[in-house]
């Protein structure tokens, strides 16, 4: 009996370990991508070109130990002896390791070049900065040294101006469409009026509608209006694509409410307006805070309907825009697309770190559709 | 005799300029309102004052507009004599949510049909020559084939490894935050998943050391350096496919998890004294138990996938045979101006989802919300 409780406990433990093993690894795999972004845009330029973000940590390398000029009177076009080790120029260039365990390195060129001794030793390298953000978040322009000593000048991002317009539009836009919802959810649980059904089946069949379908039609009614490249007009095609969901999840809140609250209201004399100020917003306030998040973190990281709306006015461009031209345009600086990434990163991760339980009730709340 | 005579005419007399009083005041209201608005409008336009003052106008002036007009209308709508206010309330309620559904996605949809039907630039009625030219074309073919391939494997790994990750969390004492880390990504834009995975697959020349963590582990194992996103197609399309895997599996694992809290544990129990395997439990029991989840978590992944435009453009632009339908639609409309041929891609994509669209329906009409 008690061996075989041991071997049962055993087992258990045996159970633990594999499950916490291999869900480890899982979270590994799914946070070091964003781990590696993160320090990368603290490390210095130079050190984010000539090696991984991995180097922060304790590694073996070639560590310099001494630096001197090339010995006089050395045949440089042929077989050499400097410091115990033998080679032909290329082979220093390359790094000649000697029995002692150190390295001989040619650095420069055959004419002007220094000899550098090297040892292999466990360093690291912690050399981190907050330029990069600097650099990516001002408009103005910045200076930047070169390998050779000489100065050019490079135009800022302008990420802060680009995080501000990210800010007006996503506020808007997640507060529109969720009053205009909560109103139509409103209407369409608690009012009886002709065309009530059809306008809801409306509703539900939009939910899937791929908005690549509206974006043309919608451009020419803007172009018309003069509306293209205003915050009114991203503002309007962000409440039209997030209505459907947000009238969806909010109707099923509002119409589960106790319909004995509202008859007793009602008795009192209440309006159907004062009802709703009054009692049914802040009773949805679970729903209507599910949904914000939401549709926060959905306006705020769209690409595309910004891309379509505000593409022609640099003054206007949102985070994502921005982050995507320094993509296409210089994606080699990842000093600069590190940093700049992380901008962009940055407030929708606090928001969803701490508000993660309701957004995780307003999906449930989606997902139970039907 | 004479005052009561005096008492009605005086009485006729302040009905008149009462009522009068009324109807100028609510034609007052309204106008000024609008007027409010309007200048707003004017100002963020053409204004040139200071970002931040900008963005906080532009907030106010959306989030107010919004509150002030349903508050104008309300008041009007209230004014009117109790039969009308009953008639016309409803339409408060849900008027602008339809309409905005109406401006921004019902119609849309037939102009972009329309569209489809037409010329490049809509001048010439064409018939089925563009959705001819969109099944035969063969960057079009090859768009079909990569939107297949993120189907069957983006979609189907997100929630296979959703599922499996959900039942290993389960089992975890470190549920909470292994969950909440594995979910992060869906805070990140794709824009941005898009510069953490380019730094992922960075490529460096052959000398030179690798910085970005998949080369340097590939070279680490004695292979050359690989360009994974550009040169070695079909396969590079695979590595875009990872990224919305690590994207939109936490999404699937949150509902998945929610699912299984929900079996009872006296079936799992049962089951266990029974002697089935743990495989067993969750192959007979737990699958079956939250099917309902797994369909409606595959169907919302699928549309997702299906409409993939952000990563596919931030990393290649749809060039090196990754384009899929919605690149292609950008491609054709925005950068070719081929209106016609555009709208007709937009078209397919409504039609890829327009099952789903009918079960929802469905679905809705057995609940008989009304």
């Amino acid at each position: 009996m008690a061996a075989g409780e041991r071997s049962t406990k055993r087992k258990k433990i045996l159970n633990d370990i594999l499950v916490n093993g291999s869900l480890l690894i899982i979270v590994l795999i799914w946070t070091i991508p964003t781990l590696g972004l993160l320090v990368s845009s603290f490390r210095t330029r130079t050190d984010i070109s000539t090696s991984g973000w991995w180097t922060i940590f304790p590694h073996k390398e070639w560590v310099l130990v001494k630096e001197m000029e090339v010995p006089e009177g050395l045949d440089r076009k042929g077989v050499m002896t400097i410091e115990g080790a033998t080679g032909t120029f290329k082979e220093f260039r390359a790094g000649i390791e000697t029995p002692d365990g150190r390295r001989v390195a040619w650095v420069g060129n055959r004419r002007l070049g220094k000899i550098q001794i090297q040892a292999n030793e466990w360093t690291t390298r912690t050399d981190f900065t907050l330029k990069n953000y600097k650099d990516v978040m001002t408009g103005k322009q910045y200076e930047v040294r070169q390998p050779n000593g000489s100065v050019r000048i490079e135009q800022g991002d302008n990420m802060a101006g680009a995080f501000l317009n990210s800010l007006t539009v996503t506020i808007p836009a997640t507060v529109i469409p969720i009053l205009i919802a909560a109103f139509a959810a409103y209407g369409f649980a608690w009012m009886r009026f002709p065309g009530r059904k059809p306008m809801f089946i409306l509703v539900v069949a939009l939910l899937v509608v791929p908005l690549q379908v509206a974006l043309v039609p919608i451009l020419t009614d803007y172009v018309k209006l003069d509306l293209n490249g205003t915050f009114l007009a991203v503002w309007l095609a962000h409440t039209g694509f997030g209505l459907p969901l947000a009238t969806y999840l909010l109707f099923n809140y509002i119409s589960s409410l106790p319909r004995d609250l509202l008859e007793s209201a009602f008795i009192d004399g209440a309006s159907h307006f004062t009802i709703f100020l009054r009692l049914i917003l802040p009773l949805s306030m679970p729903a209507l805070a599910s949904f914000s998040i939401f549709q926060f973190l959905w306006v705020w990281n769209d690409y595309l309907v910004a891309l379509v709306f505000i593409g022609s006015k640099p003054d206007v461009q949102v985070l994502t825009m921005r982050l995507a031209e320094i993509v296409g345009s210089r994606g080699n600086d990842w000093h600069l697309l590190t940093a700049g990434a992380f901008v962009s990163m940055v407030l929708p991760l606090l928001v969803f770190f701490s508000l993660q339980r309701f957004f995780v009730r307003g999906l449930l709340a989606g997902s139970v559709k039907g | 005799m004479s005052s009561t005579t005096d008492a009605k005419s005086g009485s006729i007399l302040s009905w008149l300029t009462g009522t009068i009083g009324q109807i100028v005041i609510s034609l007052f209201v309204p106008v000024v309102t609008f007027i409010v608005l309007w200048q707003g409008f004017i100002f963020l336009r053409d204004s040139e004052a200071p970002k931040v003052i900008i963005a906080l106008v532009a907030i106010l002036w959306g989030v107010g507009g919004v509150a002030l007009l349903y508050i104008v209308t309300n008041w009007l709508v209230e004014k009117l004599p109790p039969a009308w206010t009953r008639r016309l309330q409803p339409f408060l309620f849900v008027g602008p949510a339809v309409a905005i559904l109406a401006w921004f996605l019902a119609i849309p949809a037939l102009r972009t049909f329309w569209f489809s039907l037409h010329n490049a630039n809509s001048t010439e009625f064409v018939g089925l020559q563009n959705y001819i030219a969109v099944f035969t074309q063969r960057t079009m073919l090859l768009a079909f084939r990569n939107n297949f391939l993120w189907i069957a494997f983006g979609a189907t790994l997100s929630v296979v490894l959703g599922l499996l990750i959900a039942v290993l969390a389960d089992r975890s004492k470190f549920e909470t935050i292994a969950k909440s880390l594995i979910f992060m990504p869906m805070a990140i834009s794709m824009v941005g998943a898009g510069v953490i995975w380019n730094f992922i697959y960075e490529v460096k020349d052959k000398a030179d050391p690798q910085i970005g963590l998949l080369n340097a582990i590939w070279v680490a194992l004695g292979n050359e350096p690989q360009a994974w996103t550009s040169l070695i197609q079909p396969w590079n399309n695979f590595f875009l496919i990872i990224i919305v895997i690590w994207l939109q599996t936490g999404f699937a694992m949150v509902l998945f998890s929610a699912a299984i809290k929900g079996i009872p544990s006296e079936l799992m129990e049962a089951a266990r004294v029974d002697g089935a395997s743990e495989v067993q439990i969750f192959f007979r029991i737990m699958v079956p138990y939250i099917s309902g989840t797994i369909i409606t978590v595959s169907t919302t992944v699928v549309i997702f996938t299906l409409k993939i435009f952000d990563v596919v453009w931030v990393m290649t632009g749809g060039q090196f045979g990754t384009q899929v339908i919605a690149t292609q639609f950008f491609r054709e409309y925005f950068t070719n101006r081929n209106f016609g041929y555009g709208s007709t891609i937009a078209i397919v994509l409504l039609i890829a989802v327009i099952p789903v669209m009918i079960y929802n329906l469905k679905q809705f009409n057995e609940r008989e919300a009304f």
